[in-house]
């Protein structure tokens, strides 16, 4: 079980495992959960179906099965795990302490290892994981052509003809990323200098659709950074963090991801290693975890994981300067559940938005998921919309100017929800708005 | 089960709302107890009319049906015992009406008990009873169970708090007990049906009543040096004539193991303590706070701590009321008792405890409801280890028999269901056990709901000599490994 070599890391083309680890869940995970049932009512998918398959303990009882040979490996087990967001609300939930995010992205990896997907599926999913994400070549050649698409009048056209509709993709149309002019691939590798005193290093993560969908969100990042008196660093050679493989079960793959990106990142002299994906920060702050049976890394892994923050947790740790301007209008605040629950920060995004003049409403049932939890949305889309829909009845159940979030999956979802209710409600990162109170006049 | 009656359970549910294969049904052969066995079929109702059409068609096919909630429950009571047919109430979940002015709410009884609270606490009012499982259990089950909770002390448990239920009787007739009104005119079957553990009828809407939120709340910690010291205050606070919403005792091992999950802020090194929760208007709390101290004080408490805002107080119920789970974080399996004995018994009943703790080589851990002597010995087990899982039952029936010596109960709130009904013979004489079947036939006489519940039958009563019947976990048929 145990890896005993240290493999060379180095990003593959196609990624594939150097060292096959075979996971699943231990019964010493599994056996924290006293069934209690306590986490039920917290459980999206639960409340939504009602059904104990659905339910966090039910999802352990079937592992538990499925390890003692009393489940089959087959298609009804894969379907109830395949349903769960991967939002660990039930952890919050939890008065055992059962880590089910950790137990559930073991589950998947023994899914991923005993169990065949359908064709298409399988293909897909190869395709994506292991050609797009992690190759960055790939992935500024896929985003080119969606580029094309979206901004050659083409995406209009197609949209207005009905054909999206009629194939049954709209919902999967509007939850695509717009994709941007400009990559942010040309940044990495550079240093931005702090303005004024400074007052700390970091290594920033770029991150992956972020480099083509998001760049500005990093631009504003290294821009709210640099004005708080940081240096900022974006490592050279950095990668996809792996948080996309390791919920979808591909913790081989994720484990090549984290030891490369731990060895360029410890590479250098930092105080924090900085991101501004919720998803990409819990993911990357387990990389301990994944790494766990990996003596040759677990060490550097644990530094690793000590120095990453979210990008709100290492603001609000050091204190914002007065900014250059107030935000003076009403923000409301919905909690992504891979900073709430996974990294347990609620406070912190929430003192930013105030720190630069924002009045914060607070949303009823803010740290509920809103469906996007990373592929979600795309690989289980009738789900998912339904979870929004029960997610906008809070969103417009209060009145304010700005709906800020601090992930840019909630960020697409929640946009995708407005759009859908006819909403100009403007969907915002914390970030963004920091960049806004921060930009020179 | 036959494949016929799944197509009926399918025409008048909905075919979504049956499940039939090994697979899932696997999934509802466990509640928050010990006790397993896997149902026949699962069907999810969604309004009263699917309730009676399926009991109409149990009692045809004579196919014994159990009701389900959120299956938190401790005694068994949701667990199908033959090839049954579980009738789940979860989908029943919607509040169909708050009425402010008369203080009642009407729900559906798979409305889980906190949202109640959450949904009323903008008016200003709460629903009373709190169960420790209370962001999870429903409504409908409190009914079954007659849910206690911390704060049942002052309050009362949840039969206090119902009005009025509709239920369904075993052969589909809808009945309605009760009302909004405070008292019911003719024989009070309301409160008879709450807490009869689903062996009557099936609730499908329940009116209770809504508590207004107390205008000051005092929440007090003392801390002691021997278990004995906490468990005469407990006398002496109810002897100083004041009457505390809540008052709790954790043991030391208690202690130890809630810090170690929530750090709650009880100290380490006590060897029990107090929490106590005063509430009512302001200038009466503080002055009873002030006597309840001093009475902790004269017990020899080492320290009575008062939490200062809401954060503080609800950091000491966090303790409290994770009590349960943090055991789960050091054993992989326990198994939580609950019995009731006169609040003056405590120190004799733990010492008992002890001795049974020793015995058995199984820690024993307690939390329990001081203020109306209901003790939660929860005993810890590996259930890989079959020696220690029938030392646990064995340990579990010689807690409860010393319950009964000092003139106590068998249970003050899980109820009895499949997990402690071979104990009633032991409370009762076979007259009162009879007076209850009798009671049970004039409503479910053919044993269609809930069979073999509570209520042992009198021929089976007279074979119950033995040890409980153990906890058994059986290979599925159809489900190849």
């Amino acid at each position: 079980m145990s890896e005993t070599t240290a493999p060379e890391p180095h990003v593959h083309d196609s990624l594939k495992p150097v060292v096959a680890v075979h996971d699943r869940p231990s019964w010493e995970l599994l056996s924290t959960c006293v069934h209690c049932g306590l986490c039920l009512n917290h459980c999206p998918t639960y409340k939504l179906l009602g059904n104990e398959m659905d339910s966090p303990r039910g999802r352990i009882y079937q592992m538990l099965q499925v390890n003692e040979g009393r489940m089959p490996l087959g298609d009804t087990f894969v379907t109830h795990i395949d349903r769960c967001l991967g939002c660990v609300a039930c952890e919050i939930a939890c008065p055992s302490g059962v880590k089910y995010g950790r137990i559930v992205e073991r589950a998947r990896a023994q899914i991923e290892q005993g169990y065949k997907r359908p064709f298409i599926q399988r293909t897909l999913r190869n395709f994506f994981y292991n050609r797009v994400i992690p190759n960055f070549d790939t992935l500024r050649f896929v985003a080119g052509t969606m580029r094309f698409y979206q901004r050659s009048g083409l995406q209009t056209l197609v949209r207005k003809s009905g054909l999206l509709k009629l194939m049954g993709v709209a919902d999967l149309d509007r939850l695509s990323p717009q994709i941007d002019r400009e990559f942010f691939f040309g940044e990495i590798g550079k240093v931005f200098p702090a303005v004024g005193e400074k007052r700390g290093t970091v290594a920033f993560v770029a991150g992956c659709i972020n480099n083509v969908a998001f760049s500005h969100l990093n631009r504003a990042t290294l821009n709210v950074l640099t004005q708080n008196g940081i240096e900022v660093h974006i490592p050279q050679g950095q990668g996809c963090c792996g948080a996309l493989h390791a919920h979808a079960g591909l913790r081989d793959e994720a484990r090549e991801l984290a030891r490369h990106n731990i060895n360029i990142f410890l590479g250098g002299s930092y105080d924090a290693f900085v991101t501004n994906a919720a998803g990409c920060g819990s993911n990357m702050k387990e990389y301990d975890d994944l790494l766990e049976n990996d003596p040759a890394y677990l060490s550097r892994a644990k530094e690793f994981t000590a120095k990453m923050k979210d990008v709100t947790e290492y603001l609000a740790g050091i204190g914002l300067r007065t900014p250059k301007r107030k935000i003076g209008q009403k923000v409301a605040y919905q909690d992504p559940c891979h900073l709430a629950n996974a990294q347990r920060i609620r406070t912190q995004p929430r003192e930013l938005l105030t720190a630069i003049g924002c009045e914060l409403v607070e949303l009823p049932h803010s740290d509920q998921c809103c469906g996007s939890a990373g592929v979600y949305n795309v690989a289980q889309n009738e789900l998912s919309m339904k979870i929004l829909e029960k997610k906008m009845e809070d969103v417009t159940s209060v009145s304010y100017d700005m709906l800020a979030t601090a992930n840019v999956g909630c960020m697409i979802q929640l946009r995708a929800g407005m759009e859908q209710h006819g909403l100009k409600t403007p969907v915002k990162h914390v970030i963004e708005l920091l960049d806004e109170a921060y930009a020179s006049s | 089960m036959d494949s016929s009656i799944l197509r009926q359970l399918k025409k008048i549910a909905g075919k979504d709302a049956v499940l039939d294969r090994p697979e899932e049904l696997m999934l509802y052969e466990y509640d928050a107890g010990v006790d397993k066995h896997r149902p026949g079929a699962v069907v999810f109702a969604q309004n009263t009319q699917q309730v009676s059409q399926i009991m109409r068609l149990a009692s045809e096919k004579k196919i014994p049906v159990v009701p389900r909630g959120a299956g938190t429950g401790l005694s068994g009571g949701a667990i199908a015992r033959r090839e049954a047919i579980v009738l789940s109430l979860a989908r029943m979940n919607k509040i169909l009406e708050i009425d402010v002015p008369n203080q009642r709410a009407v729900v559906e009884p798979g409305v889980v008990n906190l949202e109640l609270s959450n949904a009323t606490v903008k008016h200003g009012y709460y629903y009373a009873p709190d169960p420790s499982s209370q962001k999870a259990c429903t409504i409908g089950g409190n009914v079954a169970e007659n849910s206690g909770g911390p704060h049942t002390l002052a309050l009362g448990v949840t039969v206090n708090h119902v009005t009025g239920l509709e239920v369904v009787l075993p052969d589909g007739k809808v009945i309605e007990l009760g009302g909004k009104a405070q008292d019911s005119t003719g024989l009070d079957l309301t409160g008879f049906f709450v807490g009869s553990e689903g062996t009557m009828g099936v609730v499908t809407r329940i009116t209770v009543k809504l508590t207004k939120l107390p205008e000051h709340v005092a929440t007090l910690l003392a801390i002691y040096n021997t278990v004995e010291d906490a468990a005469n205050t407990v006398v002496a606070i109810t002897q100083s004539g004041v009457t505390p919403a809540a008052l709790e005792m954790l043991d030391g091992w208690m202690v130890r193991c809630v810090e170690a999950n929530v750090h709650a802020g009880y100290p380490e090194d006590a060897a029990a303590v107090l929490l106590i929760e005063l509430e009512g208007m302001r200038e009466v709390v503080e002055e009873q706070a002030k006597a309840v101290s001093e009475v902790c004080l004269q017990q020899k408490a080492r320290e009575v701590r008062h939490a200062k805002d809401e954060k503080q107080r609800q950091l000491l119920w966090l303790g409290r009321k994770t009590a349960f789970g943090s055991v789960g974080r050091v054993s992989p399996s326990y198994y939580t008792q609950d019995g009731v004995i006169p609040r003056t018994k405590v120190p004799y009943t733990l010492a008992e405890i002890e001795r049974i703790s020793k015995k058995y080589n199984l820690i024993i851990g307690n939390v329990f409801h001081a203020g109306d002597g209901n003790l939660h010995p929860l005993i810890l087990f590996d259930s890989r280890d079959p020696k220690q899982t029938e030392n646990s039952r064995k340990a579990a029936k010689e807690i409860m028999a010393c319950c009964l010596k000092f003139g106590g109960s068998i249970t003050g709130e899980h109820g009895v269901g499949l997990e402690k009904m071979g104990l009633m013979t032991a409370m009762f004489t076979e007259d009162d056990l009879e007076v209850m079947v009798r009671l049970r036939n004039a409503f479910n006489p053919e044993s269609i709901l809930n069979p073999q519940k509570m209520i042992p039958d009198l021929h089976f009563c007279r074979e119950i000599t033995g040890p409980l019947p153990k906890a058994r976990i059986e290979p599925v048929e159809g489900v190849q490994a």
